[in-house]
């Protein structure tokens, strides 16, 4: 079981091969297939999720959640989504109409992209890219222009206001963001993910690193713009933020980014903190899966138990708290590691 | 396929015939108002008591959230069903229709109370309107004042039948 998906891609490849395909060639339509399928995983993932987190929101607030349709209220999600297919797509006469209509778009290539590199397994990452970390937040911060972009094209102040709110939140929530990612890379010595993995195979980097485990949650929740940190989408004071004037699928597609940021961030979580797929009996592919779920299950739980804190409560709160907590855990474990390897160990 | 002789001896229609052969015959437009008729986001308008109403049926104790219709959207844009929930004023009037006009189609109304129905007792005064019916189509009343949640409920099961009939 261990082995299962590498091991198809192996015999699919040499199957190519086989066939008389230039290795090439055959190491292409694979990653072709590789895409694809995490493009319908997470598609599919995301009817899940919004049907979890519904599911969540009502046990939290001694509610029942959706349970009309299917077992359990499964099938709802998958009703929201065929009626979200069908419903007019309204392009304000006044918006910047390409803007307007790429700013979704590019938001879901994005997120998509993210887990080019994000290990589902035991070598099971897409590419192994060296500086695998290092692309996982340069990407993630590109997310903000296509807020910006959605804002600005949609020609609405509220739009506007939400997109300069998640503008202000995302660039100050970065610097704590990397910052306490540093923490692990300096004890792992690689910025490559499948390494990072490796090097937990004694202790899981959360046992070394807590602090910096919490101060990558708190701005990993700022970075996806989920509550309590969902300032841009402000319902009460910014009607939908960024997404005002979005009808349909357009609209439907920031939602799909978003929950697929919220997969990736909470399985990078998983990687750098929890050891990644490794634990006992189970292949790895499956732990990981678990490890990301039960992750998301406390993103979503912080988000229905905590009220929306102010903008400039959570600009002073990333500028004065979270940054020099950062700092000082770079600071703190590079002592560490200095005094630890002085002792020899 | 090939239809047998014996299937058409007992005078069903062509369609009866093939559901005989597990084959269900059916429209797109059947398929979508399945999924509309269980996916009502809501978009709220209300003066003072409906909304208590309706607030109180999105809480712990009724929970709208069980039929999926607990998505209230604060955005007209991504709403399908505008609950008309108190009197419309003059004043207020082209506002509502200018929200009505911003939701994308295919859209519901649904005039909850006796103010959004008849005018209820301001009905005769001159500042407004006798009910929701005279500035757009609505497809549901529920009478009350304020209508209990489960009426409010009993309204929005109606118009669930409504849209699957595609009577809309």
């Amino acid at each position: 079981m261990e082995h299962l998906f590498t091991n198809i891609a192996q015999i699919l490849t040499s199957w190519m091969v086989s066939l008389g395909l230039p290795p090439i060639w055959a190491d292409l339509i694979l990653l072709i297939g590789q895409w694809t399928i995490i493009v319908v995983i997470v598609t599919l993932n995301v009817i899940v999720l919004v049907w979890l987190e519904r599911k969540i929101s009502g046990f939290i607030q001694e509610r029942l959640g959706p349970n009309r349709l299917g077992p359990f209220g499964a099938f709802q999600t998958i009703a929201d989504a065929m009626k979200l297919l069908t419903k007019e797509d309204i392009i304000p006469s006044q918006a910047d109409r390409w803007i307007f209509m790429t700013a979704p778009m590019l938001f879901i290539v994005i997120a998509v992209m993210l887990y080019a590199v994000l290990p589902l397994g035991q070598g099971m990452e897409v590419v192994d890219l060296n500086v695998g970390l290092f692309y996982f937040i340069s990407l993630g911060s590109l997310s903000t222009i296509c807020l910006l972009m959605a804002g600005w094209g949609s020609n609405n102040k509220w739009s506007l206001l939400g997109a300069m709110r998640s503008v202000a939140q995302m660039i100050s929530y970065e610097i704590p963001l990397a910052f306490s990612l540093l923490g692990v890379v300096m004890l792992a010595g690689s910025l490559n993910l499948s390494e990072i993995v490796t090097a937990q195979n004694r202790y899981w980097f959360i046992l070394l690193q807590p602090v910096a485990f919490l101060t990558y949650f708190i701005a990993a929740t700022a970075e996806l713009n989920r509550g309590p940190f969902d300032m841009p989408e402000a319902e009460q004071e910014l009607t939908a933020g960024a997404y005002t004037e979005y009808t349909g699928m357009r609209w439907a597609l920031f939602f799909l980014a978003e929950y697929t940021n919220l997969v990736a961030v909470s399985a990078l979580a998983a990687t750098l903190f929890f050891g990644g797929g490794q634990g006992p009996w189970l292949p790895s592919w499956l732990w990981i899966i678990i490890k990301t779920y039960l992750i998301m299950l406390v993103f979503m739980w912080m988000k229905w138990t905590f009220p929306r804190i102010r903008m400039d409560h959570l600009m002073s709160f990333s500028w004065k708290v979270l940054i020099p907590v950062s700092l000082a855990n770079i600071l703190i474990t590079g002592l560490g590691i200095e005094f630890f390897r002085g002792m020899g160990w | 396929m090939v239809l047998n002789e014996a299937d058409t001896r007992d005078g069903s229609s062509d369609v009866e015939q093939l559901e005989k052969h597990n084959i269900i015959v059916t429209t797109l437009e059947k398929i979508w108002n399945w999924s509309r008729a269980r996916s009502f986001w809501p978009l709220s308008y209300g003066c003072n008591c409906c909304p208590i109403e309706m607030m109180a049926s999105g809480a712990a104790r009724f929970d709208i959230a069980r039929y999926g219709y607990e998505v209230f959207r604060a955005s007209p844009r991504q709403a399908d069903l505008l609950i008309v929930a108190g009197p419309i004023t003059l004043k207020m009037a082209p506002v509502v229709k200018r929200v009505y006009e911003q939701m994308p189609s295919p859209k519901w109304v649904l005039a909850m109370g006796n103010c959004a129905t008849s005018g209820g007792p301001f009905r005769d005064g001159y500042s407004i309107l006798p009910g929701a019916d005279t500035l757009f189509k609505v497809d549901i009343f529920v009478p009350g004042c304020p209508p209990r949640p489960e009426a409010l409920f009993h309204g929005l099961l109606e118009l669930k039948k409504k849209v699957e009939r595609g009577d809309y």
